[in-house]
């Protein structure tokens, strides 16, 4: 499946090591929260870049304090009407001050990008039917928030006292 | 009331064109049903037995004759009609046709009007008392604080997608005619220590096949923080409500499992924390803006009393008796509020021809500074009448079937839709409403029974708020029959309660004599007029009724 990361097609250089596969000597790794728990030091020794690979059950809380080590996290939607993942980015966005990769795998539709990207999502894991485009349009639906969440800052409220 | 500015309007508008493309989207298939499913429920739109059904959001009960005007003429183009005022203070059309719906949509627009966050696992329209701004005893309107709130939860993107739906009702005072403790969060307005209006924030209320009463979470909340403890609320809700059953995934089940101290706990631990980030105080400015809209009329300097309405009364018995059960006070001197029926003897509970809501706005333009309430009841009301315009604002209202003089009396009821038109239900709901109106119809039995609320549910799920009306009626399948089971003594105000089961459950020929059986009872054993009904009960409990009702077995 294609990655859509800050509206463009990307190609994913990320190696996915499940808990039971050694790591590959070189490139950039994506593994569980579990894994990095048990060799959270080697794993932050090694070359190459390192990812994490949340769990809808999983809240980021657990590495709240080294949020800094990775260049990727994702967030697993197991169904689109489990919203967990939102409340878990806002927490790595706005509390946690995570800068890197945030990516939604899983089930990600074309309705629920804008709210994804509004609560600091800034990569798709997506089925082919949506294009940079269709991506596009979705995020701009619409055009203004009543929230200040994830990456939206120009909300209604400070449109109207500016 | 309040009016969109620039920014609202345009979001309304975006959200329109949004739904007019999930539309077509599944129209052409591109999009499946059930990924279409939440998409249409967040914007109001329900399938039905026989058809879909569109929910329009009518925030915090309140409308303006202009809007009302609007609702008649959908309910003349695109439905057969009429259309439902709903225990959710909303309306309902249950008859329009899919591709007629972002018609709907846009024409609900043009008066500043939507159906989002109507229905889905959101925030869902936020319910209010319907006297705010005219009840003596509210310490600030709650309208105002009401209006807050459905814009930080309007399109919220991190509430979405909730375990459950949530639904928010707000009191003006302690005397709470929003039945806030049945609800996931309840607010009541009060004053905190430094004189300011400040919040109580009661928290996993709930009807249906569990009835909880919200538990007190937090106390005496301040204006700048309470954006921020909702959020830290449903923020906990997000992360640790239960998603693996239908059933177990409201807050209230939350706050039952994890018990309300922890909960309490929880949401302060995570409020000290939204506070510290600091993006969601409320800003004095803010709330200025939006009081605005809600200042008072210009209300004229008037007598308090009303020799002419004294007049009225004394000549025309049915007159009189609606002003008696009908009206309440007013704060101004020389006005008061006057409430609607929708709940004539034989007719269906909240419904309101297309004929109604064009004279009910006419009268509203008229006597009421072209502002109408919808109540949790399914009743309608004017809240800002001079008492000297009352008797030709009731002749109107007579003359188009909406002046019945019974407000909280037993034929003024919640009714589900029941099996008429929902694929949920077990039995029946509003036939029984009816018959039972029928059976009372007398006006001074009804009188001379007193306040006594009856509520009617065709299944568990409670939406006609059975576990709290003094008399609640449930519908129960028994292989293949519709069976009532009748609970005594629920009540949704500030002293909530959830109705006991008062034995074995009645046949459909059997529940309106019971129902009448218990009346007499109640009767009976009052120990003046002046007890009410669920007075009565409380001091004597269930078992005198029971001992009647089932005196033969
Ligand atoms: C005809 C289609 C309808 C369906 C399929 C339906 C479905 C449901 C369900 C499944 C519940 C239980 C929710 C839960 O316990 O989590 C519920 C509760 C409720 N519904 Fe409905 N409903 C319908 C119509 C209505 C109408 C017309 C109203 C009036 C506005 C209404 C208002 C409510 C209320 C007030 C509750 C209970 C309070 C609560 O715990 O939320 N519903 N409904
Ligand atoms: S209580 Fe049951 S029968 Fe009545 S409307 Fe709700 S779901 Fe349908």
């Amino acid at each position: 499946m294609p990655i859509i990361k800050k509206g463009e097609w990307v190609s994913d250089e990320w190696i996915s090591v499940d808990d039971e596969t050694d790591l590959p000597v070189e490139g950039d790794v994506l593994v569980s929260l579990t894994r990095y728990q048990e060799n959270a030091a080697a794993l932050t020794a090694r070359a190459g870049k390192l990812g994490v690979r949340l769990e809808a059950s999983e809240p980021p809380e657990a590495i709240a304090d080294v949020v800094g080590s990775f260049d990727l996290i994702t967030v697993d939607f197991p169904a689109f009407k489990d919203g967990r993942g939102y409340s878990y980015a806002r927490l790595l966005r706005e509390r946690f001050g995570y800068t890197g990769e945030l990516r939604a795998v899983g089930n990600v539709l074309r309705d629920q990008l804008s709210l994804m990207w509004r609560c600091g999502f800034d990569a798709f894991h997506v089925n082919q039917s949506i294009t940079p485009e269709v991506f596009a349009e979705s995020i701009g639906e619409l055009s203004i928030a009543y929230q200040p969440t994830g990456v939206t800052k120009d909300t209604v409220m400070n449109a109207r006292h500016k | 009331m309040y009016r969109y500015d620039q920014f609202d309007h345009k979001l309304v508008t975006e959200r329109v064109n949004q739904f007019r493309g999930q539309v077509s989207r599944r129209m052409s298939g591109e999009m499946t049903e059930d990924e279409f499913k939440p998409l249409r429920l967040m914007n109001g739109v329900y399938l039905q037995l026989h058809a879909y059904m569109l929910r329009v959001a009518v925030p915090y009960g309140t409308l303006s004759s202009v809007q009302m005007h609007k609702l008649a003429d959908i309910a003349t183009k695109y439905d057969k009609g009429y259309g439902h005022f709903t225990t959710r203070q909303n309306l309902q059309y249950n008859w329009p046709a899919l591709e007629d719906l972002p018609k709907i949509l846009d024409e609900l627009a043009e008066v500043e009007m939507h159906a989002i966050q109507t229905s889905g696992n959101c925030i869902r329209n936020v319910t209010a008392d319907q006297y705010a701004g005219a009840a003596a005893d509210e310490i600030d309107d709650p309208r105002i604080w009401s209006e807050i709130i459905r814009q930080w939860s309007t399109f919220h993107p991190e509430f979405t997608f909730l375990p459950r739906k949530f639904k928010f009702a707000v009191t003006g005072c302690s005397n709470d005619r929003a039945a806030i403790r049945v609800h996931d969060i309840g607010i009541e307005l009060v004053r905190g220590k430094d004189g300011d209006v400040a919040f109580d924030i009661h928290v996993g209320g709930g009807q249906g096949r569990t009835p909880m009463i919200a538990k007190l979470i937090g106390e005496a909340i301040s204006r700048e923080d309470l954006l921020a403890y909702l959020e830290a609320t449903l923020r906990v809700y997000n992360m640790s409500g239960r998603r693996d059953h239908l059933y177990k995934s409201r807050i209230k089940i939350l706050v039952h499992d994890i018990g309300a101290e922890e909960m309490k706990r929880l949401v302060e631990e995570e409020f000290a924390l939204v506070k510290k980030q600091g993006v969601l105080q409320l800003p004095q400015e803010e709330v200025d803006r939006i009081r605005a809209y809600f200042a008072a009329p210009d209300f004229e300097t008037l007598d308090a009393e009303c020799p002419e309405l004294d007049a009225a009364m004394a000549s025309n018995k049915r007159f009189a008796a609606w002003v008696n059960t009908n009206t309440a006070q007013h704060k101004q001197a020389g006005y008061t509020i006057a409430n609607i029926s929708l709940k004539p003897i034989g007719g269906v509970a909240g419904d309101a021809s297309d004929a109604q809501m064009h004279v009910v706005a006419d009268v509203a333009e008229k006597y009421s500074f072209s502002e109408i309430r919808v109540t949790h009841e399914q009743n309608l009301v004017l809240a800002h009448v001079k008492k000297s315009d009352l008797l030709a604002l009731w002749e109107t209202l007579e003359a188009n079937g909406m002046g019945t003089p019974n407000l909280g009396l037993i034929t003024d009821q919640i009714v589900c839709p029941g099996l008429d038109y929902c694929a949920l239900a077990n039995a029946r709901s509003i036939p029984i409403g009816q018959e039972i109106t029928e059976r009372f119809a007398d006006l001074d039995r009804q009188h001379n029974i007193g306040e006594l609320k009856l509520k009617i549910s065709g299944c568990i799920n409670a939406c006609g708020h059975h576990h709290v009306g003094h008399i609640g009626i449930l519908g129960v399948d028994k292989k293949g029959t519709e069976y009532y089971q009748v609970t005594l003594g629920g009540s949704a105000d500030e002293i909530t309660s959830v109705g006991k089961i008062v034995g074995r459950a009645f046949t459909e020929h059997e529940i309106v004599d019971a129902i009448e059986t218990i009346v007499e009872v109640y009767l009976d054993l009052r120990e003046s007029p002046d007890e009410r009904f669920l007075d009565a009960y409380r001091r004597v409990g269930i078992a005198p009724f029971k001992e009647k009702l089932y005196a033969d077995n």
